[in-house]
């Protein structure tokens, strides 16, 4: 069929011209630098990790913040994750409580953006010629950001790959114009690509030599420790300390931060948001926070984040 | 006549929403059109992941032309009034309307009013764009600077009229005759003419248009596959309609699990295929047999759910791709996630083992059931005792029937059920089972959340399951008083805690299993038991009988009953037994089938419709015994003695439960309530007489009142 050659021969330059040093399916580091290559290509900032502890690359100013109001905003860059609760001592082959997320986010999303997502499947090895790529039905929401899109999950052989979301809202204003967001879970996708069962023995340099490096070698003592942490000693009373330490300086900057129609603190308070978020975490991972008192919590921190996004709009970044 | 096609290609429909979009699009559209006086003919729509489209045959050309007269005001009328009637007719200058001369009241002006037909392709070019921004999705977004909201980003408009394009706009899509085929397989643009062309096209471009087909394909295909390895399909429609929501090129495919996870119970690993993977679970017949003839303990064997094969160590999945390397990329990615999942239920499943099932039954103390009605501990604790208490009627034994309760919620609990909610009650059967516990109290587990639905089976005293039946009513009637306690009674726009569907469940496992069970008590026992404060207990116990009288109305009445019937038995007092409802409604209507009853109930309501009508006018009421001695006509003695004596036997059938025997006994009033009717009169001068002959009728309403309220009976 003539269609179906043009298809064919219309991808294939494109992925030859991608850079031939570049081993996605060999090592860690050169699957998240493809990633960042290609999105680079695409005009996204490429932008390093935020230096705080958050739960996912949502929580990233570039998304959460930069979602809201008329700029436009391209950036791509890789967020370490962290999620006490889902540690377990290093003792499983998927299960982590600190991992990397790769995050795109587009505003206003281009009407070519679930394309420009499957080439990057393309060039990470992943080729739609042999691979079944499906887009399933996933709709995304953060109650603690009072953010909601809709979207799918992005199946690669009946696998989890991606979360593919449009925001509609974030910090219960509206997006407009809407962003697309995709969010590739990292090491996941890794484990696909190199054909490993157990996260820890994922190559992480793509070396034979003495340099030879694994995922473990870089991770599986932080996360035994950090299950120890998370799950036994980190001390509740201080954490809830400074979850109301956190609360009570967002909110003190939010007011501070007003000058009338414009805000000048909305960055520094939405840190306070963040912290109180992953103290929430924390806490939840240690199994103080009953049931009935989650729902509050995560009400609290819904707060914060729609103040932080409130002043947001009411910065140059915002739009204002 | 012309062919409308409709095609609204966007990103990716979820599977669940696809097949009532289709339905929506062509009902809206072809009322649309005719509404703008299209009267179209047959329509068609279809969905893909990426598509919803519509073919419309028949079209007319235009839309009929129309004329009207609009009669205006009197020549010479205020200027006011000729400006209104000039707007009203659409007319530019009075000089447009005509002048009719009247003799009597004056000449006044007269529009004429002619619409004349439109042309299809205009009326299509409004309709269409308007459905589209009324197509109700369950969910809708934006995209972009888009403020037109669909269920995902859409991309292009196909609209064409007899082949030619009608030209329109929305979300800022010119319409046009351009389509794509398969993501992967035919993503270049093609253009498209007619349906017929449209469909072939697609078909080239790897896209089945109708999901029926590709059910068809799906199904056909997942059967040839397991019959060439011998082994039998588990067969899931649900699972089916999902694939070919997920595919435009269905292409069916075996993969392996290890063996070993075989050890995990069969309904587990069909569950875990089904809701994460989409994958379909396949049976070894051979194997089945095999163990069977060994005597052998099949896992699963004798469960309710109808799993009671064993399965094979390979699953069907269904891809959209037509791979170069024939799918070997694409099995091994699925196994190795399917490993994954399995390992993750292997898991679940001996962890779970590991801890008794008393031990799951305790941590039910965290659990919240709801806010204001406790724990689910707590709640396990009063269902406890009232299966204890209910044993007694349905033939269990009240010590297994508190045990099966206080384990019956216990897997709740369970790594398993946490993982897989719709496996509660099946997973502590196999807990309790696999800890020896007796066998009618582990199938009590499973069976104390039947029926499920309207179509679920009910558990069978025949089968061995009257603990099962214990436990389920207590859990039903718990569920329905806590919620009438607390003030939550179904709605008329909603029922969200299923009352509807407990109350059902509870007339369905009386009636199947033909149990005598005085409902009223075991709800007024149930009440006792709440630790909510109630305020009007009475009250409460009488509104929850009237909400069963209401839903086992609706359920006779779906099984064909007359609801008048119905009716006419739930008048009498105290009817609190289901069973015995039933059995009167059952016999009044064969009764009333037969001459005799027939002719009764018209004597028996003319009787009323006299007593009415006397009762009305003298401002008293004739119930109350009559005066023998008053009795003159031999008809009024023969009625006199017929109604002492059918009181009397059919008060003795009733007793005995005996309703035919009560309506053969009815049936001797008929012949001398037809006599009296006859030859006496009951109006006469002589008011003693007149009075006493009202209270002999009276008579016929108390004595037919043992079997029903005739009153209430159509007819």
């Amino acid at each position: 069929m003539p269609t179906r050659v043009a298809a064919r021969t219309a991808s294939k330059p494109r992925r030859e011209a991608s850079s031939p040093e570049l081993r996605p399916g060999r090592s860690f580091q050169d699957l998240i630098l493809t990633l960042q290559m290609y999105w680079g290509e695409q005009g996204c900032a490429i932008l390093q990790p935020y230096d705080m502890e958050v739960g996912a690359g949502t929580f990233h100013p570039a998304t959460t913040l930069r979602a809201l109001g008329p700029k436009p905003w391209n950036a791509a860059y890789v967020q370490p994750s962290r999620r006490p609760k889902d540690g377990r001592y290093g003792d499983n082959p998927n299960r982590l409580q600190h991992y990397y997320q790769f995050q795109v986010i587009m505003k206003p999303s281009p009407p070519d953006i679930v394309d420009l997502y499957l080439e990057s499947l393309t060039r990470i090895g992943l080729s739609h010629e042999i691979h079944d790529i499906r887009l399933v039905e996933d709709d995304w929401e953060s109650p603690t950001l009072g953010a909601w899109g809709l979207g799918w999950e992005v199946w690669c052989d009946g696998m989890e790959v991606t979360q593919f979301t449009y925001f509609q809202q974030v910090g219960g204003f509206d997006c407009n114009p809407a962003s697309g967001e995709i969010t590739y879970g990292l090491e996941r996708l890794a484990m696909y690509v190199q054909g490993v069962d157990r996260v820890f023995d994922l190559d992480f340099t793509g070396r034979d030599d003495e340099r030879k490096l694994t995922y473990g070698d870089v991770f599986l003592q932080a996360e035994q420790e950090f299950s120890r942490y998370n799950f036994e000693h980190a001390s509740t009373d201080i954490l809830l300390q400074h979850f109301r330490d956190a609360e009570r300086e967002c909110g003190s900057l939010l007011e501070k931060g007003d000058a009338g129609g414009r805000h000048l603190m909305a960055l520094p308070a939405y840190d306070q948001c963040i912290k109180a978020s992953h103290i929430f975490n924390l806490l939840d991972a240690r199994g103080v926070i009953s049931v009935t008192e989650r729902q509050s919590y995560i009400l609290r921190v819904r707060d914060l984040a729609r103040g932080c996004c409130a002043a947001w709009l009411k910065t140059e970044g915002g739009g204002a | 006549m012309p062919e409308l096609l409709l095609e609204l290609f966007s990103e990716e429909i979820p599977a669940r929403m696809q097949r009532r979009a289709a339905e929506d699009l062509k009902r809206l559209v072809t009322g649309g059109l005719a509404a703008q006086g299209l009267a179209a003919g047959e329509a068609q729509a279809f969905a893909t992941p990426r598509r919803l489209a519509l073919v419309v045959n028949d079209v007319p050309a235009r839309s009929p032309g129309s004329a009207e007269e609009r009669k205006g005001p009197r020549v010479g009328a205020p200027e006011a009034a000729i400006q209104g009637f000039l707007k009203a007719a659409g007319l530019g200058s009075i000089g447009d309307a005509s002048v009719v001369s009247d003799a009597k009241k004056g000449d006044y002006y007269l529009a004429r009013i002619e619409r004349p037909g439109r042309g299809a392709g205009e009326i299509v070019a409004e309709v269409v764009p308007d459905v589209m921004r009324r197509l109700p999705w369950p969910k809708s977004m934006r995209w972009g600077w888009q403020t037109f909201t669909w269920v995902r980003p859409l991309h292009g408009i196909v609209c064409l009229l007899d082949g030619e394009v009608v030209p329109f706009e929305v979300a800022g899509i010119e319409s046009g005759n351009i389509t794509r085929g398969h993501r992967f397989h035919g993503n270049a643009p093609f253009a498209v003419g007619g349906f017929a062309r449209y469909v072939k096209k697609l078909r080239a471009s790897k896209v089945l248009l109708d999901p029926a087909e590709r059910i068809e394909i799906i199904e056909a295909r997942a059967r040839e596959l397991a019959g060439k390895h011998k082994l039998q399909l588990v067969e899931d429609a649900g699972l089916l309609a999902e694939n070919a929501g997920l595919t435009e090129w269905p292409v069916v495919m075996m993969g392996h699990f290890d063996e070993a996870f075989l050890q995990v119970p069969p309904e587990v690993i069909i569950t875990s295929l089904r809701t994460h993977q989409k994958c379909f679970a396949l049976r070894d017949v051979r194997r089945t047999a095999s163990k069977a003839r060994a005597g052998e303990r099949v896992a699963g064997a004798g469960s309710t759910v109808g799993e009671q094969r064993q399965l094979a160590n390979r699953f069907l999945l269904v891809a959209n791709l037509e791979a170069e390397d024939g799918g070997a990329a694409i099995v091994a990615g699925n196994e190795k996630v399917i490993r994954a999942r399995l390992s993750d239920a292997r898991f679940f499943w001996e962890q779970d083992l590991k801890k008794p099932l008393d031990e799951m039954a305790t941590a039910l103390r965290g659990v919240t059931f709801h806010e204001k009605l406790g724990t689910q501990w707590e709640r396990v604790e009063r269902i406890a005792e009232l299966s204890h208490r209910i044993a007694g009627a349905v033939d269990a034994v009240p010590e297994d029937a508190r045990r099966a309760a206080q384990l019956a919620k216990a897997d709740l609990v369970s790594g398993m059920v946490g993982e897989f909610p719709e496996l509660q009650g099946l997973m502590g059967r196999y807990y309790a089972e696999s800890a020896g516990t007796k066998p009618e109290i582990a199938r009590a587990i499973e069976l104390h959340y039947k029926p499920k639905g309207p179509t679920d089976t009910v558990p069978k005293e025949e089968e061995g399951d009257s603990v099962a039946i214990a436990v389920a009513l207590a859990d039903k009637l718990d569920t329905l008083v806590g919620f009438w306690a607390i003030d939550e009674k179904p709605t008329g726009s909603g029922d969200p805690y299923q009352l509807r569907r407990a109350a059902l469940g509870v007339i369905r496992i009386v009636l199947e299993n033909d149990l005598r069970l005085p409902l009223g008590k075991f709800l007024r026992q149930c009440l006792a038991l709440q630790t909510t404060t109630v305020k009007s207990p009475l009250g409460l116990a009488d509104g929850l009988l009237d909400f069963f009288a209401d839903r086992l109305k609706v359920h006779l009445r779906e099984q064909g009953a007359r609801h008048d019937l119905i009716d006419a038995v739930f008048a009498l007092p105290g009817q609190d037994d289901l069973a015995l409802v039933v059995k009167r409604v059952e016999a009044l209507g064969a009764f009333l089938e037969t001459d005799d009853g027939a002719s009764l109930l018209i004597g028996v309501k003319r009787a009323a419709s006299i007593l009415a009508i006397e009762e009305k006018k003298d401002r008293t009421s004739y119930d109350g015994d009559y005066d023998l001695r008053l009795l003159e006509a031999p008809e009024e003695l023969a009625l006199a003695a017929a109604i002492e004596s059918v009181k009397q036997d059919t008060a003795a059938a009733i007793a005995v439960e005996n309703f035919k025997g009560a309506m053969r006994a009815l049936a001797e009033l008929r012949r001398p309530v037809d006599a009296f009717f006859d030859k006496v009169t009951v109006n006469v001068e002589d008011q003693r007489l007149r009075q006493n002959r009202l209270r002999l009728l009276s008579q016929i309403r108390t004595a037919t009142m043992t079997v029903a309220d005739f009153s209430r009976i159509a007819g």
